[in-house]
């Protein structure tokens, strides 16, 4: 945990801005044009299967983002982000379930078919309003808010910390998953919600729409991480920082410890939300295992692998870890969980600062072998 | 060596408007230990006092119950006369005006000197207030006096993990006072420091008293003496003797338990 302070001040420097803008210029531009201008069967041509891949890469990635926020800085190691993740997800399904309408299986035009098939007669008070975008748009954000704020505001006041605090949002994560489970929950039980039609009037099968959402990813990613590194350069951040190292000492010079770790836990809740309401119209399914423990470790080797409290290297990690995993589960479908483990293990003996430390350890080896150079030819 | 001095002051029904600190019949014990017992003590606004006593004497915990850390089984604490800690939690304690230096050295190691100093300058506590925060140029200058004040000047931008374990101990005490804290609990500000530096942390010490009540928590008699204050001796929790240090010192009562061993 050797992350030193970000400078003061200011979101980025010249570079970083350059860097910002010109990987969100690839990932806006370059990537639809090589789907869309570049005829099919020519190298540098994207298939249209490739679009929501990388869009799920990017859901992906605000997931990692949002856990590197409160692991990374504040030292918070939730284990349970899978949890809003999936309930941002669920509450943009619903209105994904209600914009099928009469094109369903039983053609009902209130009830979606899993309701139809389980014979219920009215649709359940909470599924109420979900016929409008907005409202589900912000319920995705809203709802694992609140969860992320219920949680932490019972656990950071009890001053739980550590793998306590782990053990908590695990246990949090599976008990939504039995819950989601069950049919009379109303959320479609095991088989979730699926089936989707249209977003907005706009067929979801067609490439254009999927083109449309992995835009609409890029952009939230962008904003998910201005957003986090606001927060990391902010006097706020260097608060977190302090209180992951030294929380008792923090609290003695004046600040709200408690306050502090809710405020980031609820953002990184939220962002995870959005991670999971985009993901789900470019998967087409959200069912409960989304919520199982299982999920939520992995984002936290994403962002091991990635690098903590690096924000750059969460997307990172994130991505080039499900690379890997889409690779490694065609080619050999029985390896990729011990892969996964032995990843997990070998970044955190050797590489604590994930992949982004590399690029650190490089440079620090090349100035010692270069002053060893130095000192070598004054002996000559 | 006269009665008067060996005994713990009187408790008052009320503390006195001159009165910074106000403990009294304090209390607590940790599985059936007590820690502290039936613990009194009353501290003048502007004094300087020194606390000794041996290992397990209850320095420390005593410290904890006025920074709000540890809850008191029994007793009272008052600061400026009428506001009651052991209702507070550690961030509105600070918030009041109490400072604390703990006994290992405890700067934020990742974060730079003048980062250190930037999070314990007296200003708005609050979340948004701390998020939207903007540093404005009186603070700056006022960090940059105190790092020369300090002896820090030249390491500003330096993560304070790479400060010798002296330069550590004046980066706490510069951030108590740009935490502009009225009443400072110094807990071994010297401990691990060569005589030089000793001797330094004495001055600082002394240009502060006065304008601000400090209460040092010190085991090096020799800086016990160079302070020249008031001394309290703690023993199994509560207070053995109080005066100044060749009274103290002469105690039998103190030769027995501290200082003749």
């Amino acid at each position: 945990m050797a992350t030193a302070a970000p400078p003061s001040g200011f979101l980025f420097n010249r570079q970083g801005w350059a860097v910002f803008i010109g990987v969100g210029i690839l990932l806006i531009a370059v990537v639809p044009l090589l789907n869309l201008a570049t005829p099919e069967g020519s190298a540098f041509h994207l298939g249209n299967y490739l679009i929501p891949l990388l869009g799920k890469y990017l859901c992906y990635a605000i997931l990692a983002l949002a856990l590197d926020l409160i692991w990374g800085y504040a030292g918070i190691l939730s284990l349970g982000h899978g949890a809003f993740f999936a309930l941002g997800g669920y509450a943009f399904g619903m209105y994904l379930m209600r914009e099928i309408g009469t094109r369903g299986v039983y053609g009902n035009p209130l009830l979606p078919d899993f309701m139809v098939f389980l014979n219920w007669q009215e649709l359940p008070w909470y599924w109420y309003g979900f016929n409008h975008f907005w409202f589900a748009a912000a319920m995705a954000l809203l709802v694992p808010g609140f969860f992320g704020m219920l949680i932490g505001w019972f656990a950071f006041r009890s001053r739980v910390t550590g793998v306590y605090l782990s053990i908590i949002t695990q246990a949090t994560t599976f008990a939504l998953m039995l819950a989601f489970f069950r049919n009379d929950m109303g959320f479609g039980g095991n088989n979730g919600l699926t089936d989707f039609k249209s977003l907005l009037g706009y067929d979801l099968h067609l490439p254009s729409t999927r083109i449309g959402l992995y835009i609409a990813t890029v952009i939230a990613l962008g904003i998910a991480y201005l957003i986090c590194r606001a927060i990391v350069t902010s006097k706020l951040g260097r608060v977190l920082l302090a209180l992951r190292d030294a929380e008792a000492r923090v609290r003695f010079i004046g600040y709200s410890t408690t306050n502090a770790k809710l405020f980031v836990f609820t953002v990184s809740a939220m962002l995870a939300g959005l991670a999971g309401a985009l993901y789900v119209p470019q998967i087409g399914i959200i069912n409960p295992s989304e919520f199982s423990p299982a999920n939520s470790i992995e984002i936290a080797i994403w962002v091991a692998v990635g690098g903590r409290g690096t924000l750059a290297g969460a997307i990172l990690g994130a991505v080039l870890v499900n690379l890997g995993k889409s690779w490694l589960t065609g080619a050999a479908p029985d390896f990729w969980l011990f892969f996964l483990g032995g990843l997990f293990i070998l970044v955190t003996m050797f590489l604590p600062q994930g992949v982004v430390g590399i690029g650190q350890k490089w440079r620090f080896w090349r100035a010692r072998r270069q002053s060893a150079v130095a000192v070598a030819a004054g002996h000559d | 060596m006269t009665e008067t001095l060996v005994a713990p002051p009187a408790p008052t029904a009320s503390p006195a408007a001159d009165t910074h600190l106000y403990l009294d019949g304090v209390s607590v014990s940790f599985d059936g230990f007590k820690a502290i017992n039936n613990l009194s003590l009353v501290i003048g606004k502007g004094e300087l006092r020194t606390i000794i006593g041996p290992n397990g004497a209850g320095k420390t915990t005593m410290m904890d119950i006025i920074t709000g850390k540890t809850r008191p089984n029994t007793g009272v604490v008052f600061f400026d006369g009428t506001i009651d800690l052991t209702k507070q939690d550690e961030s509105a304690i600070a918030n009041l005006g109490i400072g604390r230096k703990f006994q290992k050295p405890t700067v934020f190691e990742n974060l730079t000197v003048f980062q250190n100093l930037e999070l314990a300058l007296k200003t708005a506590r609050g979340t948004w207030r701390t998020l939207f925060y903007k540093m404005v140029g009186s603070e700056r200058d006022r960090i940059e006096e105190m790092l020369v004040e300090i002896g820090l000047k030249e390491r500003h931008d330096e993560i304070a993990g790479a400060l010798s374990h002296g330069q550590k101990q004046w980066l706490e005490i510069g951030m108590l006072l740009v935490q502009d804290a009225q009443l400072l609990l110094l807990d071994e500000p010297v401990a691990g420091m060569t005589d030089h530096e000793t001797e330094e942390t004495a001055d600082l010490i002394l240009s502060i008293a006065g304008q601000r009540t400090l209460v040092v928590v010190e085991h090096d008699m020799e800086f016990v003496r160079r302070l020249g204050a008031r001394i309290t001796v703690l023993h199994e929790g509560s207070v053995l003797a109080e005066g100044p240090l060749d009274h103290v010192q002469n105690d039998p009562r103190v030769i027995e338990v501290y200082l003749g061993r």
